[in-house]
Order: structure tokens, then sequence, then C-alpha cells
């Protein structure tokens, strides 16, 4: 068995830039899946509200019920039949972002139902309407609560945007199997890649932790 | 209600007032007055609906039938309800001090007093802060301000909890057990503080177990059972001669379970002034 990262060493500045699209494609996706998330959480926080519940209810069980590879195929290969054509790197970013979504808005829910009640009744007894309350009140408080799951998410969301290297995007899983198939060098390749995405996903969780630790300081966290 | 006539008119006036959870009425029609300047202390056995009473108050429980006019606003009339907004606007004349104190923990013992002004009266942040201040000293605590609440004491928490009602200037206070989460060491500096509001002429209506509190600060002791009011009257007729055979029963379960604290002389639970000022 003998080892040959040359392919790697040779190509590493178009691994390089694959990574770049890769952190693009995450970032947008991950920026996308938060705003998704929140609106789709918020939506859901009471049933009494029927057609909004209804509707964000919807959205979450069709979204996290199907394969992100067969949504991600229906953007860029399903939406031609009606004559949508949409660039790949938009329906990377949207395919990735909005599936995402779907799993932020359980832990924007989670968060905000976890505040004590007693929060919300104070915030109201002073006066304070409902959005004011929500805003001021409790949603800073949840945040600190869907810091966790959300870095769960957004590794998950760094390391799916993989798939779109099946849309014709040149990100490091593209690049990464553009080599291969000149060099025969899987297993040097695919460690390469491994490498770039723990990189990234850990580099996340990092920032994540020191938010957590920033935020987390005075009174926060009790 | 003996007070009904006189001039003043009632900062609360409930008219059979009722209110149900489900199949449980706790509310079975309650007619009930608080007069301006008032110390209405409102005891009973736990589950009488004396706490659904006070939060109906302020509408954070929404009466199913009857009336409650609050500061001469009807906030429910014959069942229905006030508006949102009409509502928002009347919270803010009716403090509220809550068993669990909640304070804000992602805000300073300031920013906590001083938030719902600053949102809500249109103060500048320096003005709110000001008068944070002045309540925070009135309370005992000009040296918290920039602490956050988990760093406090149950007393403490409950005491800036007090200053923060009092910051949108209320006309009525309701106090919803305002000891009951307390060591009993903490108990004191509370009802010190409200016993200051009470000698200002603060208009108040008060949720407790605290008997000896009742009978020194209170001008009518309302006791309530399975959602109706037994009987009210001045402390010493109620704690003295109470009328009614159930008041005679809960009292004296009071007395009996109730700790050393609560047979000391009245003068006792109340501190002179506060130890950490």
């Amino acid at each position: 068995m003998d080892f040959d990262f040359a392919p790697v060493l040779n190509g590493w500045r178009a691994l390089m830039h694959g990574a770049l699209v890769t952190v693009e494609v995450s970032f947008g996706a991950i920026a996308l899946g938060c705003l998704v998330g929140l609106v789709i959480g918020l939506g859901r926080l009471d049933p009494r509200r029927r057609g909004i519940y209804a509707l964000c209810s919807a959205y979450l069980t069709v979204v996290r019920g199907t394969p992100l590879l067969v949504q991600l195929f229906i953007w860029f290969f399903g939406l031609p039949v009606f004559g949508i054509q949409l660039p790949a790197f938009f329906c990377g970013i949207v395919g990735i972002g909005m599936y995402s979504g779907a799993y932020v808005s359980e832990i924007v829910r989670g968060a905000i139902q976890s505040i004590d009640r007693g929060q919300m009744e104070a915030a109201r007894s002073l006066g304070m309407p409902y959005r004011m309350a929500m805003r001021a009140i409790v949603i800073p408080q949840a945040v600190i609560r869907m810091i966790p799951p959300l870095g769960n998410e957004f590794i998950a969301v760094i390391k799916n945007s993989s798939l779109v290297s099946l849309l014709t995007i040149a990100d490091v899983m593209h690049e990464g199997q553009k080599i291969i198939s000149v060099s025969y060098r899987s297993l040097e390749v695919y460690l390469a890649i491994a490498l770039v995405y723990f990189a990234l996903t850990n580099l996340t969780g990092f920032a994540l932790r020191v938010a957590e630790r920033r935020l987390a300081v005075g009174g926060l966290v009790q | 209600m003996n007070e009904i006539g006189t001039a003043a008119a009632p900062i609360i006036r409930a008219r059979g007032l009722k209110k149900s959870f489900g199949a449980l009425e706790v509310l079975k029609g309650i007619d009930f007055d608080v007069l301006p300047s008032q110390v209405s202390v409102v005891i009973g056995p736990s589950g009488s609906g004396k706490s659904t009473l006070l939060r109906c108050c302020n509408g954070l429980e929404a009466a199913d039938a009857g009336s409650l006019e609050i500061c001469g606003r009807m906030l429910v009339d014959r069942g229905q309800r006030l508006p949102e907004n009409e509502l928002n606007a009347l919270r803010a004349h009716v403090g509220m001090v809550f068993q669990s104190f909640n304070l804000f923990p992602h805000l300073t013992v300031l920013d906590n007093i001083a938030i719902a002004p600053r949102k809500l009266r249109g103060l500048s942040a320096t003005e709110a802060d000001a008068s944070a201040r002045r309540l925070l000293d009135k309370v005992g605590l000009a040296s918290k301000a920039a602490a956050y609440p988990s760093t406090l004491s149950g007393g403490q928490k409950q005491r800036v909890a007090i200053a923060r009602a009092l910051a949108m200037e209320p006309q009525v206070m309701l106090f919803d057990e305002p000891t009951s989460a307390l060591d009993p060491e903490l108990v004191g500096e509370v009802l010190l503080v409200m016993k200051n509001l009470a000698r200002e002429g603060m208009t108040m209506m008060i949720v407790t177990h605290e008997m000896a509190f009742a009978r020194d600060v209170a001008d009518v002791v309302s006791v309530m059972d399975h959602g109706v009011v037994l009987e009210s009257g001045p402390p010493m007729q109620i704690f003295d001669a109470p009328r009614h055979a159930r008041t005679r029963e809960f009292l004296q379960a009071v007395v009996t379970r109730g700790g050393p604290r609560r047979h000391e002389p009245k003068s006792k639970p109340v501190p002179l002034a506060f130890d950490d000022h």
C-alpha cells in the first residue's frame, strides 16, 4: 500500500478555491436558515393562531421529511420543467438554507418556550405589548439557549453543503473529484477534503463556544 | 363590604366576577373593592382563588363573567374583555409583584427597573436611570444598580421587583404571595418595603400568608375559600372575632403550622431598617 499525496499538493490551489466556495455556500445557507428558522419558529409558538401555525407546521413537516438531495435536485433539475432556470449557486444556497431553516425553527421554538412563563407575565404586567416583551425580554434570553443546538445545525449545514457538488458547483468536494478523475488517488484526495471540512466545522464550533461565553457574561445564564 | 358608600371611587371594583379553568370554577362570583390608599389583604387556604382574583386585576387571567373596574376603566364588562391595546395601557397603572420575583436575568438591576419606563413612558435613558436609582435607594439597594439579579438574595430580588413595578408609577400595587418563596430571615426586609409603601398611601392588594403583617398593616382583610369571599373587615375583627366557621378553621390551621415567626408580637417581623443598605 503506497500513499501519493502529489496530486493533492499539485491541486491545492483548486482545493482551496473549492474550500472558499464551500464557505460561501455554507455561510449563505446558514444565514438563510436562521432567517427562515426564526420566522417558522415564531409562527409555531401559538397553536391558537391556526392559519399561521398550520402553514409553518406544513413547511416543517414537508421540508424536514424529505431528503436534502432530492430537494436540491428539484430546485436545480425540477424547476426548469416550468421554465424556471435558476443559477446552480442560488439553488445550492436556497436549497440548503430552506432545509436548515426547518431544523432551526424547532431550535428557536424550543428555546423560546423554555423561558419561564413568569418572564412574559412580568413584562406584560408592566404594560409591554406582546411583541415588545418578546423582543426585549424573552428572545434575548432564548438566544443563549439556542447556541449549542445551533452549533450542531451549522456544522450539519457545512457538511451537507458537499451535496452542491452534484449541482455543478465547484466546491471543495467538486474540485477534489476533478483531481481524482485524472489522478485516481481517491483515498488521498478524500482525506484532504475531509481535513478541509474538519477544519471548517471545528472553527465554527469554536466560534460559537466563544460567542456563548461572551453572551453569558453577567446574568444571562443562571 | 362596609366601605361601599364612602365618597372615593374604588380603585378596584369587582362585581360577580367568575373564572373557570376547564371544569373547575375558581372564582364563583366575587364582589370585591379596594379603595384609594387602602391596604387590602386577601388570605385563605391554597386553591381558594385568591391568586386568581389578583391576577384578574391586571388581566393576566381573563375573567369569564361579571365585571371588573380598575382605576376607572372596565377591565371586564359583563364578561367582555378590554381590547389588547387598552389592556396594555391599563396594566401600566397596575404594578404587580410575583411570588417568584420574575426579574429579567439578562438585565442589570438598574435596567430591570428602567426598561419599562424607557420603552413605555417615553423617558430618556438618563431620566429613566435617575428615577430607577431613586427607587433603588428607596428599597435600600442603591449599591446594587450594576449587579445582575443572579447575584442577589431572594429578599433583595423581591425588593428590586417592587422597585421595578413602582417605576411605572402605578395607581395600585398587586402582591401575589411576595414572601412565600423567601427564606424566613429574608421576609422582614420585603415586608418593611411594603409597610413603607402603605405608609406613603399606596393602594395595595396583597395575597399573603403573613398573618402578623396582615394584622399590622392591613386596612381590610378578606378571607377567601373555594372561590368565594367568606368575610371581610378590619384585621381585628377577622383575626379576633371571625364570624365564619371556615375562617376560624383556617386561622387555627395557619397558627398551628406556622413557625415561631408567626407567633411573635406584631411589631417584630418588620425590621426598622435594611442591614445591607
